[in-house]
């Protein structure tokens, strides 16, 4: 394991209660990488791990040319001289102060007279300067998760690590805090470890995802890439839903027809316009030889390259690029009937009731 | 709420007040106030109030400020033989009065060890002021253990890390986030303790005596003038339930606001 420049760098072997924790990753200097898994997986435990809040058997961290953590050598930095920005999952807001107040309590080592001022010209940033004298109990969900994040970003942190930043908010405010986030996550120029149950959610705001399981990292990559060709069963089940993002506007008969960054067209029967992701499960999609597909129920007909075709048990995942990455699920027979291979064409038809569209 | 249960609950409600305040209130009614006010000026009434009042502080400040970090690590760590411990520090709560004065004596008395080493160090316990702060301390301070205790343990974890994570140490963490969070349930833990400290009786009086000026706190003056001049004990005890009254009420005041933000 090389500490890259700026980059953070974990290993980590050790029991969490029950589980077995054993986990290695790299994360570069302004990229995400979102670890995704099921509740109870290890994902909080590694982000803790990272932070010094939980102790580990074996391990070692290393971010930005500093080590933080390295067992063999007896070396552990307590937590607040890590420099990690730590968004945590309810946020962790002390309620017995103002937001201002909860943003300035990071710059405690800044000179007394600056720490307000830069306070609130941090929440400012998050739209909030209006809101710099409220206690977080009378905050919106939405607000206290920008209060959090400028609290975060407050200590101008080395790595910033986001426990399910999206999960304490409600399906409203979420489309905008992801739109937010994926900015901060952009701008950050540190390393960026993000956790979260919600591969849709990995697959927006991850540069790459790990999708972890029982406390083992499974597979590592770009999200299409791991929904086109899933190494294990559980990953096939996990990665489900295909995003694919584009611009929508209305059709006829209250339909959604949106518009495909890269090219395509996609019909879906609920939504609003605007710029959106739209999400489809492998298994919704059916594939046929070119010229072929028309005679179907599907509204949506896509004309698709073949990238990769991969086994899962029975059933095989084809990657395909529409020209966004999209992924289909057939069962082997039907795979082999259709001569699929990388370098092939295929089209891919789904219905407009098999697509979900979420705002972006 | 009607028919019959309706009014045993009523009746329940009555008998408890009537029976919680009228000797309280009889207190007050029992003399004319002038009366009252001027049997304070009677002299050692005022000696064993000023001796109430500062031997309670300091029991209560020491009880703050080694049974705040104390309680803090109890509450916030787990390992082995926790919650023996945790009752051990309550058992003076159960102990009879009595048994907490032979149990001073046995401890730090004048013919013990530690009551000698005191000795020696200048440290007079027996008999004298101190002695009575060592037995307040003793009886009032598992009341705020156990409080604090219960208060630091609600404090959310994650906020501590949360601190941690943006650079505070253990001790600033404790100092700036634990305690005041923790805080209602401190301040009641402290007036469980002072109330409990007051009306100090019996500990006090087998460890430390009851000598005017020295060592004679006001439950002590009360018992000592109520076969000889019953006035004089009203008017002590009307100033202790002054007091106490007082302390409730503040406690509640500081309380308050705090529950309405919530």
């Amino acid at each position: 394991m090389t500490a890259r420049a700026a980059g953070l760098s974990i290993d980590a072997r050790t029991p969490v209660g029950d589980l077995r924790l054993d986990v290695a990753l790299e994360v570069a200097a302004g990229e995400c990488v979102a670890l995704a898994g099921p509740s109870g997986a290890g994902k909080t435990s590694v982000l803790r791990i990272v932070a010094g809040l939980l102790e580990a058997a074996h391990g070692r961290v290393a971010c930005a040319g500093e080590i933080w953590l390295d067992t063999d050598r007896r070396i552990g930095v307590p937590a607040e001289r890590r420099r990690c920005g730590y968004l945590f999952q309810e946020y962790a807001l002390f309620g017995h102060l103002s937001a201002w107040r909860n943003v300035a309590y990071a710059l405690h080592e800044a000179p007394r007279a600056q720490r307000e001022p830069r306070a609130r010209e941090l929440l400012a940033r998050f739209g909030l300067a209006d809101r710099a004298g409220a206690r977080p109990g009378t905050l919106s969900g939405g607000e206290r998760q920008r209060v959090a994040l400028a609290r975060a970003l407050a200590r101008r942190p080395a790595a910033l690590l986001l426990d399910e930043p999206l999960s304490a908010l409600d399906a409203r405010t979420r489309a905008a805090a992801a739109r937010e986030l994926a900015g901060v996550i952009r701008d950050a120029g540190v390393p960026v470890l993000l956790v979260t149950h919600d591969f849709t959610e990995a697959a927006l705001l991850g540069d790459r995802v790990a999708v972890i399981d029982k406390g083992r990292v499974l597979q590592e990559g770009s999200a299409s890439a791991l929904a086109a060709a899933p190494a294990t069963a559980f990953v096939a089940d996990f990665t489900g839903a295909v995003v694919l993002t584009g611009e929508a506007r209305r059709g006829d008969g209250g339909t959604l027809v949106v518009t495909l960054a890269g090219g395509g067209e996609i019909t879906a029967l609920e939504g609003e316009p605007g710029a959106v992701a739209v999400s489809v499960y492998p298994w919704e999609i059916a594939l046929a030889r070119p010229g072929e597909a028309a005679h179907d129920s599907a509204r949506n007909h896509l004309a698709v390259d073949v990238l990769s075709v991969t086994a899962v048990g029975s059933r095989v995942r084809v990657g395909l690029a529409a020209p966004q990455p999209l992924t289909a699920e057939l069962s082997e027979a039907s795979a082999r009937e259709l001569e699929l291979a990388p370098g092939g064409r295929a089209v891919a038809s789904f219905k407009a009731a098999a697509t979900r569209v979420l705002p972006l | 709420m009607s028919g019959w249960f309706g009014v045993l609950l009523a009746v329940a409600l009555a008998a408890a007040l009537t029976f919680l305040t009228l000797p309280v209130v009889a207190i007050f009614a029992q003399q004319p106030p002038g009366d009252l006010v001027s049997a304070l000026g009677e002299e050692g009434a005022l000696d064993a109030l000023w001796l109430s009042l500062r031997t309670t502080a300091a029991a209560v400040l020491l009880i703050l400020v080694v049974g705040t970090p104390a309680a803090y690590l109890l509450a916030t760590r787990r390992f082995r033989g926790r919650a023996g411990l945790v009752t051990l520090i309550e058992l003076p709560l159960v102990l009879p009065p009595a048994v907490a004065g032979i149990a001073l004596l046995a401890a730090v008395g004048p013919s013990t060890l530690l009551g000698r080493a005191a000795q020696d160090a200048g440290l007079q316990l027996t008999l004298a002021t101190a002695g009575v702060v060592v037995a307040l301390t003793f009886v009032a301070a598992p009341f705020y253990l156990r409080q604090a205790i219960a208060a630091f343990e609600a404090v959310d974890a994650t906020l501590l890390d949360a601190s941690r994570t943006l650079g505070a140490s253990p001790a600033r963490t404790f100092a700036r986030v634990a305690i005041p969070t923790a805080l209602p349930g401190l301040v009641a833990g402290t007036a469980l303790a002072l109330g409990r400290a007051l009306g100090e009786f019996g500990a006090t009086l087998m460890f430390a005596g009851s000598f005017q000026g020295v060592t004679q706190t006001v439950p002590l003056a009360i018992y000592d003038r109520f076969a000889t001049d019953f006035t004089a004990a009203l008017a002590l005890s009307a100033v202790l339930v002054a007091v106490s009254a007082a302390i409730l009420l503040s406690v509640k005041l500081v309380r308050g606001p705090d529950a309405v933000a919530r």
